[in-house]
């Protein structure tokens, strides 16, 4: 088949022939194919659960594709509970018309990170909507994890303690400058890949490292700003952070410098930031850097009760200012 | 006011276009707004996809070392406060 | 000397050190001022790096910022915001214009939201694109809502002149282009202004030239320092200007224009974009800034000869010029010309605030009730404040000599 039509959500023998095809080739396992109504599962212990879903454009881009996205974003979800991700469910919205090949890569795509992390997608649903109903391909992704934090450990938006210290694993705002700057309107080529990556390994590090995480989130849009105020407005606490100490790659500094933005504000799926203990901060890092996606990880501040709900960022000179969440969409600065 | 920023030039299409270089972000931008022409290697300063002139590169290095020698006053004056 | 590299001159002007050097000279020299100094930074890309890096925490009680009138955007007024409204709402027209505008709220509502509603309306990174998709539209009316100082006006022109060699039968300007010295003039001739110095904004002068401010510097006597967008720029333009007012108390010595931006600026400017702006433009004898009124000769029209593609020509009679008057509590043109604070407004958060402003000072996050609004300063307790002689023993001692 060249391109997706109708008649392949429609249930029959083309709906069939899809699954066969592409879902089950690539992501077949023991309880997918069972083929029943509902996947199976036993799990122990306590369990997480999400979900997220994907409208990425464009669909392919520098790093990734909405596929990776799908099983990334959800997965890495699980991981900021402290929970080791094992099932998945995946559905699809496809516009008719997609080609059969964008499918088949997005599909790959999404087995070979499902390798990497060792979940598996146990149930889907396959919908193809007439054109304009949707834009290309929506995805959505359910996961369930178990809790590998100890008992009364788990890392929560509540938690944070006055005199924790902040790390972010990565430099900042990679993904949503990959996106930005492949809008087509304002033709900037780069060769800056997104940070879109599997967290769980890094993070069942951390537990097994004996480091207690106050807190665990990834910044995902609303970018490093959103996450550190939602955290400061959750546990009512000041985040004290020093902008000297964020890691920035300089593709993303090159970007905000031509339209004017600023890299907290930008989408990351493969970045997250810690509130810890401040003792613990050296063996942290230590134990995150031995990761690729985490060798520029730094402490970038504490908590304090300062301003409690605000995030303060201070300057090399001993100025600060607020940093606020973003708003609005993003439009390049002129003036 | 007015957003422009220095960039690097990378390549020269034409009379009227050249590759501009952002620490690693590339764009084409024009030249129907300078009166010189442009080599590989100048530093221009871009607005809104137009070049509007060349920075000046020995007015910048002259800045940046009267500031080093600022900073070098600084340090010599507050040693000596300390006693150090 | 050595090689100068990219990074240099970004980071080379916002070094640490650099800062506390300049914010120490300042401290010290700013004692001999015999009176307060209260600097204008006309342009809104200077209130944005005194706000993001936090500058005016640096200067000592007797040195204030008054924050100008933003940008080319914000002074807007609403009658104008809602001709390029009805502009985009006629059938089969794509309505273009740059980021920022998008989001200025006219009388009613704005373009982003006329978007939401189905009109087609673009926001562009650069007026280039506007030929392009005249070109792919044929059928449709393309007009582009030109906006800016004198640092975007030759933009717009460079493509008017393309688009005339292209002969585009269906692409047409409506140009807002405004000028900077008619409008800081019309803020200092009130007598009751408080402003005693200027940091001019310096993108507009690598087009125009320095030369531009010197007739504010003959008429008003106050020293105007044409400054870099980076913090060791402002900082150093600062020091600049207390040097002159010193200069002025001890020996007499006249104020002036001086070029600290000196790795861009030139006296002459671009004389090449000069000439191709007065081509084409030509100075309007009134136009009206929201926040200040109407300032004779502080817009550019198209000249006659063009009037086939001047869209206030041709859709006369789409659009209203009954100027629209801000809200009657809102004193932004006192606040413009450092008569109030945002704080002294009756409306100033209650009423006004970013996401629903009522005057020009907070639509923009450039204006003065915006910035105040949004980056009030976070008040340190006593013993945590660190005093920049503080900090700077403090970063000497912790610097690693390269």
């Amino acid at each position: 088949m060249k391109i997706i039509e109708l008649s392949h959500g429609g249930g029959g023998a083309e709906t069939q022939q899809l699954i066969q095809q592409l879902f089950y080739k690539y992501f077949g396992n023991e309880i997918l194919l069972k083929a029943e109504d509902a996947a199976v599962l036993s799990i122990e212990g306590q369990v997480a659960f999400t979900t997220d879903s994907f409208t990425v454009s464009p669909l392919f881009f520098k790093g990734g594709d909405i596929g990776k996205l799908a099983v990334v974003g959800t997965v890495n979800d699980l991981a900021m509970v402290g929970a080791e991700p094992l099932y998945l469910s995946c559905g699809f919205m496809i516009e008719e018309g997609l080609p059969f090949s964008s499918l088949k890569k997005i599909v790959q795509s999404m087995a070979k990170e499902l390798l990497n992390c060792g979940a598996k997608i146990v149930c889907g649903d396959t919908k193809v909507v007439p054109r304009g109903a949707v834009d290309q391909l929506f995805i959505n992704t359910s996961g369930i994890g178990q809790i590998k934090s100890l008992p009364n450990a788990m890392p929560s938006a509540h938690n944070l303690q006055v005199g924790d210290a902040i790390i972010v694993s990565r430099d900042i705002g990679r993904h949503g400058a990959v996106i930005l700057a492949a809008r087509e309107s304002l033709n900037l080529q780069s060769d800056l890949e997104s940070d879109c990556t599997v967290l769980w390994p890094a993070v069942k590090a951390l537990i097994e490292a004996g480091i207690e995480c106050h807190a665990l989130r990834d910044a995902t849009r609303g970018g490093l700003a959103a996450l550190l105020n939602e955290w400061a407005e959750t546990s009512q606490v000041c985040l004290e952070i020093e902008e000297g100490k964020i890691p920035l790659c300089e593709p993303v500094q090159g970007l905000c410098e031509l339209l004017g933005f600023d890299a907290y504000d930008f989408a990351n799926e493969g970045t997250f930031a810690i509130s810890l203990p401040a003792e613990q901060v050296a063996t942290a890092l230590e134990v995150l850097q031995q990761f690729e996606f985490c060798v520029n990880a730094a402490e970038i501040g504490r908590v304090s009760d300062f301003q409690p709900g605000l995030v303060v960022l201070q300057t090399p000179w001993g100025s600060q200012r607020v940093l606020e969440l973003p708003k609005g969409e993003l439009l390049p600065r002129i003036c | 006011m007015c957003l422009s920023i220095p960039s690097k030039i990378t390549h020269i299409e034409s009379a009227t276009i050249a590759t501009v270089d952002t620490m690693g972000v590339q764009r084409q931008v024009s030249l129907d707004l300078m009166a010189e022409p442009v080599s590989i290697g100048d530093y221009v300063l871009i607005h809104i996809g137009f070049a509007m002139t060349k920075m000046d590169e020995i007015a910048a290095l002259e800045s940046l070392e009267l500031y080093q020698e600022m900073i070098d006053l600084m340090d010599a004056e507050s040693s000596q406060t300390l006693g150090v | 000397m050595r090689q100068l590299k990219l990074q240099d001159l970004y980071q080379g002007f916002r070094n640490p050190q650099t800062i506390q050097a300049l914010a120490l000279q300042i401290q010290q020299k700013a004692t001999q001022l015999a009176q307060p100094l209260r600097i204008m930074e006309v342009c809104g890309g200077h209130t944005h790096t005194i706000m993001k890096y936090g500058l005016n925490q640096l200067l000592p009680d007797n040195i204030e910022f008054i924050h100008g009138p933003g940008c080319p955007v914000c002074i807007m007024p609403k009658e104008r915001i809602d001709q390029a409204i009805s502009l985009a709402q006629m059938d089969n027209t794509i309505l273009l214009t740059l980021g920022d505008m998008i989001r200025v709220p006219g009388s009613k509502s704005n373009l982003a939201r006329e978007r939401a509603k189905g009109f087609d309306i673009r926001a562009l990174y650069s007026p280039v694109d506007v030929l392009q998709i005249a070109q792919e539209n044929p059928d449709k009316k393309v007009i582009f809502f030109a906006i800016g100082f004198e640092t975007t006006t030759p933009m717009t022109v460079a493509v008017i002149e393309k688009a005339l060699a292209l002969t585009l039968d269906n692409l047409y300007f409506h140009i807002n282009h405004v000028l900077v010295p008619p409008a800081v003039d019309g803020i200092l001739s009130d007598a009751q202004c408080q402003i005693n110095a200027l940091i001019g904004p310096s993108h507009v002068s690598v087009i125009s030239g320095a030369k531009i401010y010197q007739p504010l510097v003959d008429l008003y006597q106050l020293p105007i320092v044409v400054s870099g967008f980076e913090p060791v720029d402002v900082m150093q333009s600062i020091l600049m200007i207390i040097q002159q007012v010193i200069a002025q108390q001890t020996v007499g010595q006249k104020a002036t224009v001086e070029i600290q931006y000196s790795r861009a600026v030139t006296w002459e400017g671009n004389q090449k974009a000069q000439q191709l702006i007065n081509d084409y433009l030509e100075p309007r004898s009134h136009f009206r800034w929201r926040g200040l009124g109407d300032i004779p000769l502080s817009g550019l029209q198209l000249k006659a000869e063009y009037s086939a593609i001047d869209a206030e020509k041709v859709f006369a009679d789409q659009l209203s010029n009954e100027p629209i008057d801000d809200h009657k509590l809102c004193i932004c043109g006192d606040i413009l010309k450092g008569l109030s604070k945002p704080q002294d407004c009756k409306v100033f958060g209650r009423g006004c605030d970013p996401s629903r402003p009522l005057g020009s000072c907070m639509v923009s996050s450039e204006g003065a009730c915006n910035a105040y609004y949004r980056y009030a300063e976070v008040s340190l307790p006593k013993s945590r404040k660190s005093s920049v002689e503080k900090s700077a023993k403090l970063a000497k001692s912790e610097r690693v000599s390269v």
